[in-house]
């Protein structure tokens, strides 16, 4: 809502500058987004008319131009090209401060004195229009100063409300929060009704009038559709920002400013029959005044008339049936449509306008009959004409009920901490247009048919807050008992796993949730993503499967900007639809890239390999302290190298997965093949188990290495089984410290060096004890995988 | 007896002399070794008269000590030197880097995130997290927003469905929280929210922390206090809050809580809007029609929900200055939060 503050002024006038009204409505849960002088700083204009207009004897484009300011008549070159002789326009005389600091001085142009300057309306700070000189009307007195005659020291004020607040939608109500606020009188311009000057009448059905519960219309005959808009109007309107469109729609624009109230202007003889207010037919089609066609259902609501779709109800009138140079009877609509029933429709058609607006948020259905005389009245005055009847269709059933609101003195207290006076709390709400009624421990209040939005008693006491002013509440600290929260000690918090993996040098990332369908596809081929009904792009359309389609486009944009090492982790969650159920659960995912270190002197360069990132990996399972329960097994992922990935199973279920990169996806992604990825379900890495103590054998510990050969395709850690299981409780700790293949190997064989240290609880061991086991487990491996000890 | 002294001298020279530890002990073994030349004396005793002998053998034991403690002396001296020597010879440069690797960092959002947590953890406040695919009813009915409300237009939410929808905001998770667990509640709920918009000011995924606050007896006084001493604990600065009313359909009263620019302490600047003010949170008393939808009696009790956009907490916290550097995730950006 934007309008004119000295518009505002006419009804209510607090002694107030215009940063303090709107310091004011802002406090006052009336948001001002901004106010602005409605003209730029600037002094010395007037109104001059042009007498005559000379070609400039050395430039095509400028002309001389005799101008009248009041006293002798002024030479002035221009170069607009809308000057013409008879015209008036805003003339900086010698002396003059136009905006920007801008002087005039006497000058010459291409050799000819100029004393002035005739202005456009930019080059006045009153619109970004530069098409030419501001035409004013024929009217304007010579020699006026321009501030003066057009009323620029004003503001434009501009509040941006929150959707409960309908009714200031208009500048009445504006007028009346500030009279509130203020505790002033509030008083508008006198609105008498307009007596019937003729008899015409036209038909007016309602045939929905659950959504149209009234319906006001009145028949205007023998206007003037070229009569000219008064300049006082159009400059409200502009201020109001609204552009001047003739006569007949800037006083229905005007209503609306003024009122709240939309109405259209039909063009009398482009109806047929009569007015029918109904639900659209499936299959019928509207022209929109904007030319837009549009398919209408059962749920449109229509204004019709007996051949034809005229308008969308509230919302926007049809092509074909306005006001026009050549209108002679006007048909007036000021109706009241339900907000459930206008609300959301002109979204539907990629529609909004100041009338859905206002009628999705609710407009005053008392006001109708006030609002159609008043235009009425602005009509006859500039258009002329005679007004018939008013005609009305009303179903008092379907119109808004208001039901008095109990409110409670000790509620208020207790909502607000703090109760204001009896006396004031009436105030408050008598002003806000409420019937106060006082009774035991509170009052009955009836709010006013303009307030859709205060049927509980919340809302009265947010009113009562309101107007008190929150900043003048009482603030205090809130008391409760003090109650422990439980502090499971067997789950690791995301805050651990995070902390881990930045102190091993990773990044955390946080990407998009929705991804490009595309890099999923190459990710996990196998899943079906969830596809958003309106993405804000195709690259964002499908929401990711796994955290690796945001770390790799990461990767990606971090690679295109000089980082060569890249070390980054995701904690989120992903959304995949598997047996008809939608599961979003949280995953930890990472991705290494680059050197293992970064650039140094100490150690050898080197590139992280699945090693170094699965030693990131262990120390993520083990934060749970169920190490043990976690194994990795050669597996498969269309993502993933199929000879470098790594199934992680916690009891034997899958829970993440750890691999190179696929060569063919780095290809495709233009990132490095040597790129490791992981990806952990996290409530399972989060479910560990709390610490629990085992004795400490007083007896010391044996060590025991042993280096056995075994075929390239038996894994360590079918060996490392076999070791634990051979050995027993007498197995310390398992080390696996060589792998070795080549020269004293056989091709197809490597070597691998375990040192087993071994402790008894209840004595020390002998040489002949050590013997023993290791001698079982050669064999045991010998038995089950061919190994042999390595000479 | 002459030649005794003399050996001294010369044992104490050849001592002085010594060095090394080497040349130390071979002086030692040569003097007073088994077969050293000062033990050799001893041996002569034997063929001294009986009352000189006491007197001799006490001479040569003087001797014997003195060398003793010269070598004690220089040992001792030898040892230093070796000492400063081999610390000389390890000297390292102490200013080259240490080796290995930096360790990361977290992600500003989630470092900003933990610090909200942390603050109400410490008043209390449990985490909550609820799905971010979300259904209608939870993310729009069930916090008063019908179907047809004009609020929803504001929202521009992602669909999948008619009634299934990327959440918009992080209040279905009070809904969630008030369905399963029985007042008295102290809850907040961080996570990831929606919008379909993209532009300077707005990226279509940003963060969001909801509070909820259910008890007897709590009031919108209460709700000032806790978001002040917030607001002046995040920021760590004594600066001005002001509540303003505002319209959330599932508060009532409700309010927006403005604090001072703290780019420019309040006297008007670009961030601010030449306002002195930034717009920094939401909140209100509980509706009754939100309490009646998860069956909390509005007359028992009372509470109030805030939230707060966490992108916005952290531009103005660390004076980052585009939004949509957040989810860019370049490591220069990334690395200035370690």
């Amino acid at each position: 809502m934007k309008f004119s503050e000295q518009w505002l002024r006419e009804w209510v006038n607090p002694p107030l500058t215009a940063a303090e009204l709107a310091e004011q409505l802002t406090m006052a849960g009336l948001e001002v987004d901004s106010v602005t002088p409605v003209a730029g700083t600037f002094s010395g204009v007037v109104v001059g008319e042009v007498l005559s207009v000379e070609p400039h004897p050395d430039a095509d484009k400028l002309r001389v131009c005799s101008v009248s300011a009041g006293a002798e008549p002024l030479q002035i070159v221009c170069g607009a090209p809308n000057v013409r002789v008879g015209m008036k326009v805003p003339t900086a005389l010698i002396g003059a401060l136009l905006p920007g600091d801008f002087k005039i001085k006497k000058s010459k142009l291409r050799g000819v004195e100029s004393s002035g300057m005739l202005c456009s309306a930019r080059e006045l700070g009153l619109s970004e229009d530069a098409a030419g000189l501001m035409a004013l009307p024929v009217d304007a007195p010579v020699g006026a100063d321009i501030r003066a005659y057009l009323g620029l020291d004003d503001t434009c004020i501009e509040v941006d409300l929150t959707p409960n607040r309908g009714d200031c939608l208009g500048l009445a109500g504006i007028a009346r929060e500030i009279g509130v606020l203020n505790r002033c009188s509030v008083a508008g311009p006198a609105m008498e009704p307009v007596p019937a000057g003729i008899e015409d009448t036209f038909p007016v059905q309602v045939s929905a009038p659950e959504a149209c519960p009234r319906y006001l219309g009145r028949v205007i005959r023998g206007i003037d559709p070229k009569a000219a808009t008064p300049l006082w109007m159009q400059e409200k309107l502009r201020r109001g920002g609204i552009r001047s469109l003739g006569p007949v729609v800037d006083v229905t624009n005007y209503v609306l400013l003024e009122l709240g109230q939309p109405m259209h202007a039909f063009d009398l003889a482009t109806l047929s029959g009569g007015i029918e207010v109904r639900h659209a037919r499936a299959g019928e089609r509207l022209t929109l005044l904007d030319e837009k066609v549009i398919e209408l259902d059962a749920d449109s609501l229509l204004i019709a008339d007996a051949d034809k779709p005229l308008a969308l109800a509230g919302i926007m009138g049809g092509a074909g049936s306005g006001v026009s140079d050549d209108t002679d009877s006007l048909f007036l609509e000021c109706a009241f449509f339900a907000p459930a029933r206008i609300a959301g429709r002109a979204r539907r058609f990629g529609l909004h306008t100041d009338s859905s607006h206002r009628f999705e948020r609710g407009v005053d259905y008392q006001l109708q009959h006030r609002a159609l005389e008043r235009a009425t009245a602005l009509l006859l005055e500039l258009v002329g004409g005679q007004a018939g009847p008013v005609i009305e269709v009303s179903s008092d059933t379907h119109l808004p009920r208001v039901q008095p609101i109990t409110l409670r003195a000790a509620r208020l207290q207790r909502l607000l901490g703090l109760r204001p006076d009896d006396a004031t709390v009436e105030d408050f709400l008598t002003r806000l247009g409420m019937e106060v009624q006082a009774g035991e421990g509170g009052w009955q209040v009836t709010p006013p048919s303009f307030r859709f939005d205060i049927t509980l008693e919340a809302d009265l006491i947010e009113e009562i807050g309101r107007v008190y002013g929150y900043n003048r509440l009482p603030s205090s600290a809130f008391q409760a008992a003090l109650e422990m929260r439980p502090a499971p000690e067997d789950r690791v918090s995301v805050r651990r796993l995070r902390d881990l993996l930045v102190s091993r040098g990773y990044q955390e990332a946080v990407t998009y949730s929705f991804v490009d369908p595309e890099i999923q596809a190459l990710v996990t081929p196998d899943l079906v993503p969830v596809p958003l009904a309106n993405p804000i792009s195709s690259e964002l359309s499908v929401m990711r499967t796994s955290l690796w389609q945001g770390l790799l486009r990461t990767l990606q944009y971090n690679l295109n900007r000089q980082q060569r090492r890249v070390r980054l982790f995701e904690h989120g969650l992903n959304f995949i639809q598997q047996d008809n159920e939608l599961k979003q659960e949280n995953y930890i995912g990472g991705l290494v890239s680059g050197t293992l270190m970064d650039e140094q002197w100490g150690e050898p360069e080197r590139v992280a390999d699945f090693f170094d990132v699965k030693a990131d990996v262990e120390a993520l399972l083990a934060l749970g302290g169920r190490a043990e329960a976690y194994r990795f097994a050669a597996g498969s992922h269309p993502a993933l190298h199929p000879g470098q990935t790594a199934e992680i199973l916690r009891d034997g279920k899958r829970v993440g997965w750890l691999g190179c990169v696929h060569p063919e996806l780095a290809r495709r992604l233009d990132i490095e093949s040597k790129t490791f990825l992981f990806e952990l379900h996290s409530a399972t890495v989060a479910q560990g188990s709390a610490a629990s103590f085992r004795e400490i054998s007083r007896f010391p510990s044996v060590r025991r290495d042993l280096a056995i050969v075994v075929d390239e395709a038996v894994s360590a850690l079918a060996l490392q089984e076999v070791i634990r299981e051979t050995c027993g409780d007498q197995l310390l700790e398992l080390a696996l410290f060589d792998v070795y293949r080549g020269k004293g190997v056989e091709k197809g064989r490597k070597s691998i060096a375990f040192g087993l240290i071994l402790q008894e609880s209840s004595r020390t061991l002998t040489d002949a004890d050590v013997e023993s086991v290791a001698l079982r487990v050669v064999d045991r491996l010998n038995q089950n995988f061919g190994a042999t000890l390595r000479d | 007896m002459e030649d005794l002294g003399e050996l001294q001298q010369q044992a104490i020279a050849a001592i002085e002399q010594a060095v090394d530890l080497k040349t130390l002990d071979d002086a030692r073994v040569h003097y007073l070794g088994k077969k050293g030349v000062l033990t050799e004396q001893l041996k002569t005793l034997g063929s001294l008269p009986h009352e000189e002998r006491k007197a001799a053998g006490q001479k040569i034991n003087e001797a014997k000590q003195a060398v003793q403690q010269a070598i004690e002396a220089r040992r001792a001296t030898l040892e230093q030197e070796e000492m400063a020597s081999r610390l000389a010879a390890d000297r390292i440069d102490v200013t080259l880097p240490g080796r290995g690797s930096r360790s990361g960092g977290l992600h500003p959002v989630t470092r900003t995130l933990e610090r909200i947590q942390d603050l109400f953890a410490g008043m209390g406040f449990a985490v909550a997290e609820g799905p971010e695919i979300e259904d209608d009813y939870h993310n729009f009915e069930a916090l008063n927003i019908p179907e047809t409300h004009p609020a929803r237009a504001m929202h521009d939410t992602f669909y999948f469905d008619a009634h299934t929808v990327l959440r918009t905001h992080t209040s279905p998770v009070q809904i969630r929280v008030m369905e399963h667990q029985a007042p008295p509640l102290r809850v907040i709920a961080p996570g990831r929210v929606y919008r379909c918009d993209s532009d300077l000011t707005h990226t279509p995924m940003f963060h969001q922390v909801e509070g909820l606050l259910v008890d007897k007896d709590v009031s919108f006084a209460d709700l000032k206090g806790l978001l002040d001493q917030f607001l002046k604990h995040f920021f760590e600065r004594d600066l001005g809050v002001r509540f303003r009313p505002s319209y959330f359909p599932f508060t009532e009263p409700s309010a927006e809580v403005d604090m001072e620019c703290v780019m420019c302490g309040g006297k008007g600047c670009r961030v601010c809007s030449h306002t002195g003010w930034l717009e920094v949170l939401g909140c209100g008393m509980v509706h009754p029609k939100v309490f009646e939808s998860v069956g909390i009696d509005n007359e028992q009790y009372t509470g109030f929900a805030f939230g707060m956009g966490v992108e916005r907490l952290a531009m103005l916290r660390y004076g980052v200055n585009d939004l949509r550097l957040f989810f860019e995730n370049d490591l220069r950006f990334l690395r200035q939060f370690r």
